[in-house]
């Protein structure tokens, strides 16, 4: 359980700093001695964090499911000919700027949480694909001949051959989508979703570093923390689910 | 009893088999052997409809295999594949369990049979079972695939290239294993092999494949001695016939029995009575002697072959 440590020690720290940083008053105090107000103060660090994790989460859970279907359906026998059509939609989803999401998203959806949850799953759609799409491909061959020969039906193989041998390399993809998207999510902030962005762009408008600063800091951790987190869930899957000669 | 009438395959416009017939009688290995791209691989591949026949009926001890299920009709054939197929994500026992697994057989049940079936296979449950199939050598890898295949008794077995990925040595045990094996369990055996001298010594009889069709279908006796045409007497080796034949041939066949069996004398080199006829000429020519005895399996002198009856006996 030792690998579940970094990302513990991790979350403590990010649930630490947020509450605790008004008490670092003094510090940022020293950096900008000219200005009146330098800890971030319209809404709490914490609702911020909540509401910065929420979009990243609703995000990563629907551009998943979608993600993974969709490369489970290129997969298939009978699907293959959707292959090119859904990793060029994935790859227009990653090549299209957010911001430029967001500015085509507005006058359909209005301001708020909607624009930047599109943008998001559609930005994060990409790395997720590829990673299904490869790690289904890079399975030996004779492994699903073997299991469909021996009378398992196309579901069971699926369920329980290609996706446990396949998952670490869709997990790896899904760490990628959530560790950008971590980043992403703060320029909702520009079209009224309340994200960890707030006091960035706050302190940008108003020239005061401390809330850039502020903001970045735990983006930052944020997306440290998420990464060790799924590095504990790969290397929980590979002893789990799909253990190889090297654990044993 | 596997029944292939006027069956055919093609893909697109080539045509991978063409009308061929062919009748596997039960508990016979019936081995097809040709050059890669001539249809015994397609053709395995449809009697357990992984490929579906263009033209023609497959029959399955009398049932027409496109009325049935096909996972239902694959659960009783055992597959082992070229490179063995293994799940390498499961134990080298959760991989034998497979099937029976898939048949819902209770616990108690199939930890019996995985341990039957590998010590059938001449692999230690204690020290195997737990490996994972990266950590196994070609050899035992492949015998675990063949237990696989054998787990839940199925009637049909069937090989495609099952001992290409190993190297001459281990081949050859698993070839006398497989023989050790058929022996016991009498499967209705198909194996595809590019190999004659596998398929001389594995089958009960050799379908010859060239171009799609069935060249010639007969035991691996006939097949020497009386090839179809051309491409099969080349197939099996124009001019060393006559030593392939003898090596189908057990010393039992030409030994002078004792009268009652009698302990071997010590230190005098033997041989088995099912070891072929070639092998006690390649002995006796290697050690330069007239004559060899002949040891049956419970270690006793049963009688002695010499080198005059072997060259004597002829093709």
């Amino acid at each position: 359980m030792r690998v579940w440590l970094p990302p513990f020690l991790l979350i403590l720290l990010l649930c630490g700093l947020s509450l605790a940083m008004p008490m670092l008053e003094p510090v940022f105090h020293w950096m900008q001695p000219d200005k009146q107000s330098v800890i971030y103060d319209r809404d709490s660090f914490l609702f911020l964090l909540q509401n910065h994790l929420m979009l990243v989460g609703i995000s990563a859970a629907v551009g998943t499911v979608a993600a993974v279907a969709g490369g489970i359906i290129a997969t298939r026998r009978s699907g293959r000919d959707f292959l090119p059509l859904i990793s060029q939609v994935a790859s227009i989803g990653q090549t299209f700027p957010p911001v430029a999401v967001l500015a085509l998203a507005v006058p359909v959806l209005g301001f708020g949480e909607a624009p930047i949850l599109v943008a998001l799953i559609l930005y994060g759609l990409l790395p997720i694909l590829r990673n299904t799409l490869a790690g289904i491909e890079g399975i030996n061959p004779a492994v699903r001949e073997a299991g469909l020969g021996m009378g398992m039906s196309p579901l069971q193989v699926l369920v329980r051959v290609e996706l446990p041998l396949a998952g670490r390399v869709i997990l790896a993809g899904i760490r990628t989508s959530v560790t950008i998207n971590i980043a992403t999510a703060a320029i909702g902030s520009t079209v009224g979703a309340r994200t960890l962005g707030d006091p960035v762009i706050a302190g940008l408008v108003n020239g005061n570093t401390a809330y850039v600063l502020q903001g970045a800091i735990l983006i930052g951790l944020l997306a440290l923390t998420a990464d060790s987190l799924f590095e504990a869930l790969e290397r929980t899957w590979e002893r789990k689910v799909s253990p190889t000669a090297t654990v044993a | 009893m596997i029944e292939l009438k006027n069956v055919t395959r093609r893909f697109g416009e080539t045509v991978a088999v063409d009308n061929i017939n062919l009748t596997i009688e039960t508990g016979e290995v019936c081995v097809l052997v040709g050059s890669s791209g001539c249809g015994k691989s397609t053709t395995l591949r449809m009697i357990n409809r992984l490929l579906s026949h263009s033209d023609g009926d497959i029959l399955v001890d009398g049932q027409d295999i496109t009325t049935m299920n096909p996972q239902k009709l694959r659960l009783n054939m055992g597959y082992v594949i070229q490179g063995t197929g293994l799940f390498p994500h499961w134990t080298v026992a959760r991989n034998i369990a497979m099937v029976p697994r898939l048949l819902k057989w209770p616990k108690e049940r199939i930890d019996a049979r995985v341990d039957e079936l590998m010590t059938l296979l001449g692999l230690d449950p204690a020290i195997h079972a737990d490996k994972f199939p990266q950590q196994l050598s070609g050899g035992q890898a492949q015998r675990v695939g063949v237990a696989r295949a054998l787990a839940a008794d199925p009637n049909i077995l069937l090989m495609d290239e099952p001992f290409g990925a190993v190297d001459a040595i281990t081949r050859e045990n698993l070839q006398l294993e497989m023989l050790r094996i058929q022996q016991q369990v009498r499967k209705t055996t198909v194996f595809v092999t590019h190999d004659i001298d596998e398929a001389l010594r594995l089958a009960t009889r050799i379908a010859v494949m060239d171009q799609g069709r069935i060249i010639q279908h007969d035991t691996p006796e006939n097949i020497l001695r009386r090839p179809a045409s051309d491409f099969v007497e080349n197939l099996v080796g124009k001019q060393d016939r006559g030593l392939k034949l003898m090596s189908l041939r057990p010393v039992r066949d030409l030994m002078t029995a004792h009268a009652t069996p009698r302990p071997p004398e010590a230190g005098a080199e033997g041989l088995k009575e099912e070891d072929n006829v070639r092998l006690a000429l390649s002995v006796m020519l290697w050690r330069d002697l007239p004559q060899l005895a002949v040891i049956n399996a419970r270690g006793e002198e049963t009688g002695f072959i010499t080198r005059d009856s072997i060259i004597g006996a002829g093709a």
